[in-house]
This record gives C-alpha cells, structure tokens and sequence, in this order.
C-alpha cells in the first residue's frame, strides 16, 4: 500500500501526515487528528453523520480520501464554536430547538447548515430542508433539525440564527 | 427558559420546564464519547470472519494466509474460546439453543461470526479476515416463518423449530359469541422484519487490568446489566471483575440491552491476549448480523353486537425470532394488551415463535406493539365492513374514567388512564369537519387525502414482575464543594436523563439545576438498576431520584436547624441558599453546611452521620405505570406512484407529569418517526438462500426530513400512583404510530376498494392494488 505525505489545514491548524492511499478522510480525522466529534456512521456515503467542511462545501468524509484533501482547508464540529466557547449559531439554534438527541448524527447536521449559511449566505428555506434531508437521525424525527433549518433561512441577513 | 415565579423552597421550579439539556453542549462541539472515541494504549482492533451460507456444517477454516498476513495479532475461532465455555442467555427464560459467541461446528445464518481476526488496525484487521477460507457444506436454510414451521430444525439441540408459545384456556363462550354476533370481522396483519439502526452501531473495548479485573466500555442501555451479564457468562470460568464504562451511546432503541456474541467474543479474546481489543461494527454488520425486530403475522376474529359493541376477538400470533434471538418474544404482553383501552369481554389466543437461519431478534421500542397495530387496524376495518365512522366505533367502545380501575379480559387492571378524553381532545385539535370537507374536494380534483386515527394504553415502567426492571438506585450527595452529584442506575441513549434527573433532584434540594452533574455511565458507581428499556425511567430512575433527595433535603435542614439554632421545620432552601422563616437576617448556603458536614464532626448534632448524602432504591407501585393516547395523521396518496406523504400528525397524550415537556415530544416525534419508517419504507429482507437483501442504507430505507411533518401535541396530564406522578413515555410513538399511519393510507386507499394491511406500504405494493381496483 502506498504511502503518501498530507499536509491539511484543520480547524485553523496545520496537520502534515504520512498516510495510506486508502486511508479515508473520516479515520484521518478521528484518529491521526484526534477530532473524534467526526461520526462514522455508515461509510457508504448516506447518513451524513461525518459531514466536515473541506474548503468551504459539506463534504462526506467517509467518501474522500485524506490523499485527496491534501492542501485542504477542513472544519469539524471541533472547530466551530469561538475560541470563547461561544457556541456558532447553528449550534445555538440546535441547542434551542431541542435538535439532538443522541448526537451521534449531529456533527453532520450541523457541519452541513455551517457550511452553507457561511459567511452571510441565506440559502432558502426549501434549499435548507433539502440538505438536512441528507442526514438521517434516528432520534428525533426530524423536528429541531426542521425548525433550525426554518430558523436559518429566515434569520435577518449577518445575523446567524 | 420559561420559569414562572414561585415562591422560594415551595414549589417545583425546574419539573414541568423546557429547561435546555445539559447534554447539548459536549455533543454539538463534537466532544461527546462514544465507544470508538476510547483509545487505550496498546490497543488492537477486531475484524470477524462471517458466514456466507444461511446454514450447513463448517468442515474446516483455513486461518494460514490470514495468519501471515500485515499487523495480524492473533485469530481466533470457536475452538480457542472453548475453554471459557460460553453459554449466551436468551431473555424471558425461553429454553433454546446453545449459543456460543462464535459459529461452532455449524453456520445458521449468513453474517453469523465464525472467526474473530485481531491486528493492528482496522484496516489490516478486514485485510487478514478476507483471507481466511471457510469450507462449509451448505444446506438448504429455512428461511420463512411458514418455511420454519414444518422445515429441518435450525438447532441439532432442539426437537424443532417452534421456540415458545402460549395458549388461553379453552373457553366455551367465545365460539358462542361468535355464533351469535351480528358482525364477525376478520383480518390477517404482517409486519416485515425491521432493523434498529441506531446511528451508531454496537461496540466495545474490552481491556483487561491486571489479573482480576476488566474494563469494558460498550454502547449499552445500561452498564449495570451488561456488568451483571458479563459477571454471569464469564464468572464460572474466570475470576474476573467486570466495570462497564458507557457515556455517549449512539441511540440503541433495544438493540443494546443486552450485549450479545460479537460483544462477547472480543471480551474472551481480550483475556486470552492481554491487550485491550476494539471492536466497532460497521453498518453492513449493523444490517446483516446485529440483532433485528418484529417479523410477525397476526391472524384476527373480532365479533360486534348489531350496535357496533366489541364483544370478543381471537387472535394467532405467529412471529420469526432467527436463528440467535437475545430476546425470543413469544408474544405474550402483545396478547395480554390486546384488548386496549376498550370494554371487550373475552380475547382468546395462540402464539408461537420460529427459529430460521436469519439474523436473530431482539427488542425494538415496543417490542408488544403488535397488540395496538393489529386491534386499530382492525377495528377500521370493521368500521368498514359494518358501516360505521371509526371514530363513532371506538367511543361506543373505549373505557372512561368511571370504569376505573379496569381489568382486561386477559388480566391486566388498567388505572389512571384518559384514552376517551385523549381521543375527544385529538378531534377537537384535527377539526374532523373540515378535514372531511377538504378531503371530498381533493377527491374531486383526483387526489387521494387519508386520515387515520389510534388510540391504545401502553403499560410502562414493568416493575411488577419480579426481576431486573424492579427497581432503581439513586445516590446523591452534596459534594463539599457544594456542587451536587446524582449518581443514578439511569442510562441514555438519547433519553436526555442527565436533564431530566437533575431538574428533579434540582427541585427537591432547591439548587440551581447548573450546579447538579447526573453520573450514570459507570456499573462500578452507584447501585445495580436496568437503565432504558421499558418506558421507565423517568418513573423509576425519576421515583429514586425524588425519594432520595427527600432524604438529603431531611438531613440538610436537619443539620442547617442545628447551625442556625434553627427549627429544621423553618428551614428553607432554594437556588442553594438556606434561610430560616421569618428570620431573614439569617441565612447560609448548602456549601458552607457541606463542608461543615463533611469537615467539623464536632459541631454537628451529637448522632448525626458524617458528610452529606443519601441513597433510596425506589420500586413504582402496582405492576405497571400505564400512560395512554390518541394519535392522528393525515396522508396523501399519490395514484400515479403509489407514494404516501405524512401531511399532518397529531398527538393527543397523558404521560401524567413531565418532568420536561420538549424531551416528552422529543421522544414522541423520535417514535413516530419510525412508525412512518415502519409502515412506509424499512424492510430487512432476504432471498430464498437466506442472503440479506437490504445491506446497506440505500436499499433499507430510513424516513428523512422529508417524510416527517413537524408534529402537533396535546398533553393531558392524569398523575400516575407512583413517585412525582410520572409515567413512561419513551416507547409509545413506535406502538401507536404504526396503526395510525395504516389507517390513514386505508382511508385513502378506500376510494379504490382496497385495503392493505401487509406492512410495509410501499409504492409498489399500494400501485398494484390501485391498477387492480
């Protein structure tokens, strides 16, 4: 198996890493980074539960490869709350809305409505239903995560939730 | 938060709020921990060899290329396990087959564990299990419960497939009744196999600590038990001490109750190497060798008077329990509920359970809920055939407040419960009028509108049975740092405990709820109790935590009188701070009689304990705690692809107290999100070689955002008999759920003249009965 030198920005740090070819960019990030707020939760691209940023799109991790985000620019779960522990906005509005229970697909969930209301982007209410009916959460039914959707896309522009 | 004004010390501040979970914070920012968060140093991870064939006789398992093979640490098979003599216990005390953790001598099911491969990492673990070849003499499997029935015995041990039963006494009257009935109405309803799915699969680390003792940390419903199961299977052999750590656990909704062959292969493969294993099952394991639910076929007779009264049923329950179930339900509280909330007179009926080559089953969220899917569906039907609203047939026949308490024909005495008043409080929210109005309209413009509507009584909490459900443990103690620590026999998987017990606890010390830590993720802290399962913990963990906190709060106030030269009576404590009444220049804080308590033996009453704690192991009265409902949905039928649509879904319920209203709904919409699954989409299937045909999340299908409308609540709340008046809440979604959504389709399906109750609905299944109509 060949080996390969990775050099990523990850949660505003760098990480270099000599790593398989075949490692996938989720068990990069929970066990050479240690970032494991990264769920695996199917490994075939559907639950949605390992979502992280990788410049600037939601992107399933279990579906890439590490070699593949090499000179990658990656956010987890980890690396969204302010350096003062401020929770972001799409974590407040999850928090609020009772949108988890028990978490394990919430990572995803919450990566996905990061990255596309990033920087000020008002993505409508549909396109945000639509992208959170890419997770599947087995808790909740659905609600919170509907309701923060609905929140987002009506939240007054630079305003977050 | 939404805190009324109270008076400070008189009354509940915290029970009854939407108090945001205390659980939120660690799992949005990706700091929860999980089972495969654990690392331990040298610790080695587990790949298993599985079988392909549903059945046959393994002759030999060639192990010398996967032995050479990058990373491999050690492979074992059944044969090195031997000596630890393994027997796995099934629940319920049904008498089956000797289950060892891995294949001895024979396959029964594809996906059955038959080697454990343990390397480096999970990579080179897969690698090496891929190389070792299984020569097996395949057998024709059975597959099917009607194939079970008469076909060759899964299990050489046993004399054939039929894994337990029950019967009614013979009872004359009931054929008389049918005789005699101006309306016999008969059904057959299947549910298909489900699979739990969890988010997270099953997994453990086992990792041994010295000779004696053993630390396990396992995606579990509760480390006591699988402490207790771990001690059981493995204390004849070994003298190990087992602690079972679980904090974060992925959902488990009773595929984790009890941990099963693959938990306990890695444990007997961790003592025999020295070196701590994982092993995290990934979903094509969690879909083709996990545990799985339901499976079953109720064949129903109801009789009714000429005015539409319930007289009587008959029913036969027949279900497939695979070849390894960890919880073979015979079908016994399915048929003991059956009558519902309704005044029937006599149920007569006949279950058995089947052994086949397919994955076994375990407990799914309302493991009995066959009782409510197959009654309510068929008392639509007989509104139907008889010609009758539904909703008229039901009130002509549900049970009020004056027939309370009442005892089923089948035994059970129902107490507390509000199903009329719930049912009268959904129609008044639905506004049937209108509905109706609007689906004659759509009707005229060619779409198909359904409502459905269920009413059932769930028996909750199950402590009245003897054995492990009995009761629950609490320990609290004010720390002397003054912070407050419930450890609790508790368990989450979602549940919200660490919320909801410390808003109780909270309430009865009156401190602030930020200052109570709920510690429930460790059997080595605090005393035995079952964790989740069975609709009980707010009832019983709830009831503990109460009768416990009562004590402290004695001793506190014991303790403040005698600081304060002080009737212990005029003490009052609220947000920590502990006044004397009327006296308001006087005050303390819990923290300063803390660390009195814990600090200065001298200036404490002459025959007081030190420190500041008190423990209670809380039993609920009577046998169980009973919560009820009503749920409605309003669905669309699409004619030209057979696609039903969830439009609106109302539920009308009496849990009694909640102890937190948004958890409450949370853990309804979470039950009724698999009741849409369930009726409309999920099915685990197999080909007629007994290979799994839904192996992966894009062939068994789970509802998503889409398929869920936000959900609309009525709460009623009838206090139950047991401590702080609440009752269970947990399961009901997934019992109630799935009648309601059949209905509903039904009423849709009635413009055609069809009619299904052969779960699931799917498009293809509901277009061929369109185009047949």
């Amino acid at each position: 198996m060949s080996r390969h030198q990775v050099e990523l920005t990850v949660n505003g740090g760098t990480i270099t890493a000599e790593v398989e070819a075949r490692r996938t960019l989720a068990d990069f990030l929970r066990i050479d980074a240690g970032l494991t707020g990264v769920h695996i939760g199917c490994e075939h691209g559907v639950c949605g539960a390992c979502t992280v940023i990788v410049d600037g799109d939601p992107v399933r991790s279990c579906l890439m490869l590490a070699v593949q985000a090499h000179g990658a620019t990656v956010t987890t779960a980890e690396g969204l709350a302010a350096a003062d522990g401020t929770l972001h906005p799409v974590q407040q509005a999850m928090r609020e809305e009772y949108g988890l229970q028990c978490g394990f697909c919430t990572p995803g969930v919450v990566m996905t409505l990061a990255a596309l209301t990033a920087d000020g982007a008002r993505p409508s209410e549909a396109e945000l239903h639509e992208a959170v009916s890419g997770h599947l959460c087995r808790c909740t039914g659905y609600q919170g995560i509907q309701r923060v959707a609905t929140r987002l896309a009506r939240a007054p522009q630079g305003e977050g939730a | 938060m939404n805190s009324p004004e109270m008076p400070p010390g008189m009354a509940a501040r915290f029970v009854g709020q939407r108090v945001p979970r205390k659980e939120d914070a660690r799992l949005l920012t990706g700091r929860g921990a999980y089972v495969d968060d654990i690392v331990l140093p040298g610790m080695l991870h587990a790949a298993f060899v599985r079988s392909q064939i549903a059945r046959g006789r393994i002759r030999s398992i060639d192990l010398e290329a996967a032995r050479s093979a990058p990373g491999v640490r050690a492979i074992y098979t059944a044969a090195d396990l031997a000596k630890f003599d393994l027997q796995l216990h099934l629940m319920h005390g049904v008498v089956g087959p000797i289950v060892r953790p891995l294949a001895d001598g024979r396959v029964a099911h594809v996906g059955e564990a038959i080697a454990i491969v343990i390397a480096d990492d999970r990579y080179l673990a897969e690698d090496a299990a891929n190389l070792v070849f299984v020569d097996c003499d395949a057998e024709t499997p059975v597959v099917t419960m009607d194939q079970a029935a008469d076909g060759p015995t899964v299990h050489s041990n046993l004399e054939s497939n039929v894994a337990g039963g029950i019967q009614s006494p013979d009872d004359p009257e009931l054929p008389a009744i049918f005789a005699r009935a101006a309306h016999v109405v008969e059904g057959v309803i299947v549910h298909q196999r489900q699979a739990h799915s969890p988010m997270e699969g099953r997994g453990v680390v086992a990792s041994r600590q010295g000779e004696g003792e053993m630390t396990i940390h396992l995606a579990c419903q509760s480390p006591h038990m699988a402490a207790l199961y771990f001690t059981q299977l493995f204390g004849e052999r070994t003298d190990v001490h087992f602690r079972v750590l679980s904090k974060d656990v992925g959902g488990a909704f009773g595929l984790k109750v009890q941990p099963w062959r693959e938990e306990c292969a890695i444990i007997a493969a961790a003592l025999l190497l020295g070196r701590p294993v994982k092993w995290i099952e990934d979903r094509l394991e969690n879909l083709t060798s996990a545990c799985q639910a339901r499976e079953q076929r109720c064949k129903v007779r109801m009789a009714f008077d000429a005015d539409a009264r319930w007289l009587a049923a008959e029913v036969d329950f027949e279900t497939n329990v695979g070849a390894f179930p960890n919880n073979p339900d015979i079908g016994a509280l399915a048929m003991m509920m059956f009558p519902g909330p309704y005044r029937v007179a006599k149920v007569g009926f006949k279950t058995r359970a089947y052994y086949s080559n397919t994955v076994g089953q375990a407990a799914y969220r309302g493991p009995w809920m066959m009782e409510s899917l197959a009654r309510e569906t068929m008392l639509d039907k007989a509104a139907r055939q008889i010609g009758i609203d539904p909703i008229e047939l039901r009130r002509r026949n549900l049970i009020t407040a004056a027939d309370q308490p009442h005892t089923l024909p089948t035994g059970l005495a129902v107490d507390r419960v509000t199903p009329r008043e719930c049912l009268e409080l959904l129609l008044e929210k639905l506004d049937l009028p209108a509905f109706r109005a609007e689906q004659a309209k759509a009707r005229a413009e060619g779409r198909h509108l359904g409502l459905g509507v269920a009413v059932y009584v769930e028996p909750t909490t199950m402590h009245g049975f003897g054995g492990p459900l009995v009761s629950d443990s609490a320990h609290v103690r004010v720390e002397p740092s003054g912070k407050v620590s419930l450890v609790i026999s508790t368990h989450s998987q979602g549940h919200g405990t660490q919320t909801t017990m410390a808003q109780v606890v909270a309430d009865e010390l009156g401190v602030p709820i930020a200052d109570v830590a709920v510690l429930e993720d460790d059997s080595s802290r605090g005393g035995f109790g079952p964790g989740a399962g069975g609709s009980r913990q707010a009832v019983s963990g709830g009831g503990a935590a109460i009768r416990a906190s009562k004590l402290l709060s004695q001793k506190i106030k014991r303790l403040a009188g005698h600081l304060l030269n002080a009737n212990p009576q005029d003490i009052t404590i609220a947000d920590g701070l502990v006044r004397v009444a009327g006296v308001e220049e006087v005050t303390t804080t819990i923290k300063r009689i803390a660390q009195t308590a814990y600090y200065e033996p001298a200036r404490l009453p002459p025959d007081a304990e030190l420190g500041l704690e008190a423990q209670y192991r809380y039993q609920p009265p009577g046998t169980f705690v009973f919560s009820n409902a009503a749920h409605a949905c309003v669905c669309e039928l699409d004619a030209e692809t057979g696609v039903v649509k969830i439009l609106r879904w109302i539920a009308s319920e009496d849990c009694g107290v909640m102890i937190n209203p948004a958890i409450v709904e949370g853990q309804i919409a979470g039950g009724v999100a698999q009741a849409i699954g369930g009726v409309l989409m999920e099915q685990i299937s197999y080909d007629a070689y007994g290979n799994p045909t839904a192996a992966t999340f894009k062939d068994y299908l789970l509802p998503t955002a889409h398929d869920i409308p936000q959900l609309e609540y009525c709460h009623l709340v009838t206090p139950s008999a047991s401590e702080g008046g609440f009752k269970g809440v947990g399961e009901g979604g997934a019992i109630i759920g799935p009648p309601t959504v059949v209905n509903a389709v039904a009423d849709a399906l009635s413009a055609f003249g069809a009619e299904c109750l052969d779960l699931p609905l799917t498009p293809a299944k509901l277009l061929k009965l369109i185009d047949g109509a």
